[in-house]
């Protein structure tokens, strides 16, 4: 297996979303080849990172006052009844 | 090299219930499913927009038109990708009117320098995060996710960051699944490749310390 065909099924690998053979065939690759393991190895850090990140999370006075508004806005579209189209 | 833990999603068996009450008119029912996802709604519209108003507007806009649009909502799917798509389409709104002189659309496959194997292949140290404090950090995901092209940045957050899987990241996408997957593969690859400035190892095995291969991307 090329570096090339090893990057190409690197999702599904990362993502267990392969067959055994394939999955062998892979393994053996990065027994090898140092770039690849590395490449490997940074790409599910790198996923693991921005998962546990909590990047933009919502405040939870922001929340509070979204939700009153959506939830009046829903309150006064019940009222109006159904929309016309 | 396991593969990556799937998050783990909130159970759903009552949601369908909760469909079926806000359906019916029942308001209560509704704010639950919004208690149950305006956090993720919120972060999907940021990472989208990057604007923070854009995404309290994208929060509202998308509650209401799904609670308008109810009626259309036949159960084939989950709630939640039904919500991913009305957000995903709001938030892409948002950003065209807002960056009116660069057309963003998930349909284009963006084609950049960056898709050819890896240039920065050095090793990261082995807790890269630690190096940094929380405000650095967070500073360094950001600007680095915002250097994405929209169609990339938007499936690596609902398929990595949100945890959907492909077949729903495609359908809230209007995607096809081979699409996401090439979309991921690029987005992922080109993230570890920008991070690798800010995270690998800071000396070579002889002790030199390595040169900061910076692009200027940014």
């Amino acid at each position: 297996m090329k570096c090339a065909e090893f990057l190409q099924e690197l999702t599904n690998y990362l993502d267990g979303a392969i067959d055994d053979r394939t999955k062998a065939e892979l393994e053996d690759h990065l027994a090898w080849c140092h770039n690849c393991y590395v490449v490997c190895d940074t790409t599910k850090k790198t996923i693991e990172i921005y998962r546990d990140s909590q990047l933009y999370e919502l405040p939870e006075d922001l929340r509070t006052r979204l939700r009153t508004a959506i939830v009046s806005k829903c309150q006064a579209k019940k009222k109006a009844g159904p929309e016309r189209v | 090299m396991s593969a990556i833990q799937p998050k783990v999603s909130e159970p759903v068996s009552d949601e369908l219930t909760l469909v079926q009450a806000a359906k019916a008119g029942d308001v209560e029912a509704f704010e639950e499913l919004v208690r149950r996802y305006d956090r993720n709604v919120f972060r999907i519209a940021q990472h989208i927009t990057q604007n923070r108003e854009d995404a309290e507007d994208v929060v509202q806009d998308a509650f209401l038109k799904a609670y308008g649009n109810l009626s259309q909502f036949q159960g084939q799917s989950k709630f939640y990708t039904w919500l991913v798509r009305i957000a995903v389409n709001e938030a892409l709104m948002k950003l065209r009117r807002r960056r009116p002189e660069r057309m963003v659309s998930l349909d284009e496959d963006v084609k950049t320098d960056e898709d050819s194997l890896p240039r920065e292949v050095a090793d990261w140290s082995p807790n890269p995060e630690q190096q940094y404090n929380q405000a650095e950090l967070r500073d360094i995901l950001t600007r680095t996710i915002q250097g994405l092209p929209a169609s990339f940045r938007t499936v690596f957050v609902l398929r990595d960051v949100e945890g959907l899987s492909t077949e729903e990241t495609a359908e809230a996408l209007d995607l096809s699944i081979p699409a996401v997957k090439s979309r991921l593969l690029r987005a992922r690859l080109q993230l570890r490749d920008r991070l690798s400035r800010y995270f690998q190892r800071r000396e070579s095995a002889d002790g030199i310390p390595k040169h900061d291969s910076g692009d200027g991307n940014q």
